[in-house]
């Protein structure tokens, strides 16, 4: 084991305002991964030893893959053995405890990027503080590897609904999560997967109960904040029959010259006429103007309409991240399920993004909507990579696909990869999709109406994007359309 | 006090990599409370005046200066001349999808407060006189909603710029070709525009083909530009004279 402090600080003058290192002492594990490491995790965890097989089994597969290569993006090798797969704060080793016991170091850092711990509090600049008090937003808070606390949880239990972290769901929900983990997303599926499914440190776990309706919407709140670690963290969300809830993510990192692997896995699962509503705003340091340091960010997110009727809507606010590699997908399987993607993704300076979705139609009558947005500044690199399988059960299903990128200056690239796999004859399927530029002229007409052009430009790209954000919660609306802008700074000469 | 002192001015353009002169030492004076029109064959250099005025990116002052109330504009960002109050009304208004008329307005005067240091504008405020001004313009309230000039017929895309022009309340108004495309009873809603907006603190120079616009818009001085220089200024009667006898007896 080594111990580390951690004590720098960030340079002043950078946009990125959650770039800020916080000074905790940590446990880290050494860099590497063998069967010993995941044996630690899972011992440091006290998991039961199916958990622990579970992940040796993903570690054995993982180690028998090699990484994926078909995503429009371009970084040098990954030294995986070079990463720590494993950080915790000191404070925290004894698992989360009150927030009174939290380290108020810990404390500071969220108050600074606005993430409410306590419960009186709602989040702070994302939350009208008129609103009524039934706009309260459970948060649970990640911190390197571990959960820092989950607020909210006794109003959340009157109503039977579970939202803890996912090492504590394990102990206290065994026969859900063994019965769940892994359900969606098998734990060899891809690379990045099996690698999270042999490492996971910690995450959410959600179970809405029949026909609730959550009290009020749940977030988690993930931050990295050592160096030289990945983070790897797993969601697991599952709606019973007739319930519904809506979840919101949020992340960030300190700015640091290295890159950073984050490797998340996030599982939905709605059974019959249940709905879940899972929305990202994603907002990992990108790197800086020259592409050095930034989060390599490789997520497999996917959710599973297990009954009929079910729904679920991904919406999605991707700014951040040096590299994005990420399909929020669903899988119809109930008949007359929905599933839906809105996402905007904003690509500037260096940064690389190869994101999209997969729709797999398998019951009768399923349908599913996909709008993306894509903004292409600087010298970044921008994929829409989208798959549309109809299989030959799923009669009468049917897709609207849209696809539009918008580029801003001349040294970006957008590119559109739509799949579509039809075997089923009855299908609708609908696809448009469009390029277009933000033009000198439509700059000048806002100039010569007093408005500078970064203000102009963060108009005209919330104005793009205007449909994937009324898709999210308000509040989050609001902050998303901030942050396109902060991250479109000295996009225009 | 003058309002508007363009002098000697001479102005460049690239065309196929070559500079290419376009105005040639162009003299102008605008005071308060004056409209003037400037009339002129087409390439004559109207609308470069009208966009050099602006700030417009692409063209080269070579020479000559431009003055509003006393202070050079050549040095200024296009922004910074329509905060000191300079506005062009746009020959051929763009459209910004998404970006609704009502957004775009706020934020065009948002930015102007600020830069002027004063407060910004009560949102409710802005838009009772913004459905004032649309429905005085003819233009369907509705249109506020609508995106910024998105699927706009040409009469109201200028009837919009009028509409920013008495909103926006600027000192000096530049109206490039603002008759151009529009029908007699659209003509007659945007010269009552226009109209309401002279007081005699205010400027305006109208930039137009037609004497049939100034016939609602009567003018102070009327001159007539051509190679890039005014060669003759007068009255209104001057722009009769041009309806009757063309440009060609002045060139």
């Amino acid at each position: 084991m080594t111990m580390s402090t951690v004590d720098e600080l960030v340079e002043a003058g950078n946009d990125y305002q959650a770039g800020f290192i916080t000074d905790v002492e940590s446990e880290t594990l050494p860099p590497g991964l063998d069967e010993e490491v995941v044996r630690f995790i899972s011992q440091k965890k006290g998991e039961p030893d199916w958990l622990t097989t579970w992940r040796l089994e993903a570690l054995q597969g993982w180690q028998a893959m090699q990484e994926p290569k078909w995503a429009h993006v371009h970084y040098p090798p990954i030294d995986f053995q070079a990463i720590s797969y494993y950080s915790a704060p000191k404070s925290q080793q004894e698992g989360p405890k009150s927030l009174d016991e939290v380290d108020p170091e810990i404390l500071r850092t969220y108050e600074k990027l606005g993430i409410p711990l306590h419960e009186q509090a709602a989040l702070a600049g994302v939350v009208n503080p008129d609103a009524d008090a039934g706009r309260q937003v459970a948060v649970d808070v990640v911190f390197d590897s571990v959960s820092i606390t989950t607020t909210f949880k006794s109003r959340l239990k009157e109503a039977g609904v579970i939202f803890c972290p996912i090492s504590e769901a394990v102990h206290s929900h065994p026969e859900l999560v063994q019965k769940y983990l892994g359900s969606v997303i098998s734990k060899q599926d891809n690379f990045y997967a099996a690698l999270n499914s042999a490492v996971f440190s910690d995450g959410s776990f959600v179970y809405i109960p029949k026909g609730v309706r959550c009290p009020m919407e749940l977030s988690t709140y993930f931050r990295i904040n050592e160096r030289n670690t990945g983070q790897f963290e797993r969601t697991l969300i599952i709606a019973d029959e007739g319930s519904h809830v809506s979840y919101l993510e949020g992340c960030t990192a300190p700015m640091r010259d290295e890159n950073q692997l984050h490797a998340a896995v996030v599982e939905l699962v709605a059974l019959g006429d249940a709905e879940i509503k899972y929305s990202t705003v994603q907002n990992w340091y990108p790197g800086d103007a020259d592409g050095k340091g930034g989060i390599y960010n490789f997520v497999t997110k996917r959710g599973l309409c297990a009954g009929p009727r079910s729904k679920i809507s991904w919406t999605q606010v991707e700014t951040g991240s040096a590299i994005t590699w990420k399909y929020p997908s669903v899988v119809l399987r109930g008949d007359h399920s929905v599933g839906e993607f809105y996402s905007v993704a904003l690509t500037n300076n260096r940064q690389q993004a190869d994101t999209g979705t997969k729709m797999i139609h398998m019951g009768k009558h399923t349908k599913s909507t996909i709008v993306s947005k894509g903004i292409s500044a600087g010298n970044s690199e921008n994929c829409y990579r989208g798959l549309v399988r109809v299989s030959p059960t799923a009669a009468h299903a049917r897709n609207f696909t849209q696809c539009d990128s918008l580029l801003i200056g001349d040294t970006c690239g957008a590119h559109t990869f739509p799949y579509i796999e039809n075997k089923n004859n009855s299908a609708t399927l609908e696809h448009e999709a469009s390029t277009s530029k933000v033009s000198d002229d439509q700059l000048f007409a806002c100039q010569q109406r007093g408005i500078d052009t970064e203000k102009a430009v963060g108009m005209i790209v919330n104005g793009f994007c205007k449909e994937v954000f009324r898709e999210l919660p308000m509040e989050f609306a609001v902050e998303a359309g901030k942050l396109l802008e902060v991250s479109l700074e000295g996009a225009v000469g | 006090m003058t309002l508007l002192q363009v002098e000697g001015l001479k102005v460049d353009i690239n065309a196929d990599d070559a500079p290419m002169p376009i105005l040639k030492g162009l003299d102008l004076e605008v005071k308060p409370g004056e409209v003037h029109a400037i009339m002129g064959p087409n390439g004559s250099g109207k609308s470069t005046l009208a966009n050099v005025l602006a700030g417009r990116p692409g063209y080269r002052v070579t020479q000559g200066s431009i003055r509003l109330d006393g202070d050079s504009l050549l040095d200024l960002a296009p922004e910074e001349r329509a905060q000191r109050g300079l506005f062009l009304a746009f020959q051929y208004p763009v459209e910004i999808p998404g970006v609704s008329n009502m957004e775009f307005l706020k934020a065009s005067l948002d930015s102007l407060a600020k830069a002027r240091g004063e407060q910004q504008p009560a949102a409710a405020a802005v838009i009772g006189e913004a459905r004032e001004l649309a429905n005085s313009l003819d233009l369907d309230p509705s249109f506020l909603k609508r995106g910024v000039n998105e699927g706009f017929s040409g009469g109201e895309k200028k009837r919009n710029e009028i509409m920013q022009l008495l909103l926006l309340k600027p000192k000096l108004a530049v109206l490039d070709e603002t008759d151009s495309g529009l029908d007699i009873d659209a003509l007659q809603t945007v010269s009552e525009g226009v109209n309401r907006f002279r007081r005699e603190d205010r400027g305006v120079v109208l930039i137009t083909h037609y004497q049939r616009l100034l016939e609602h818009i009567v003018p102070d001085y009327v001159h007539v530009l051509a190679e890039g220089r005014i060669i003759q200024s007068g009255d209104k009667d001057l722009a009769l004279e041009l309806e009757a006898k063309g440009y060609a007896w002045l060139t």
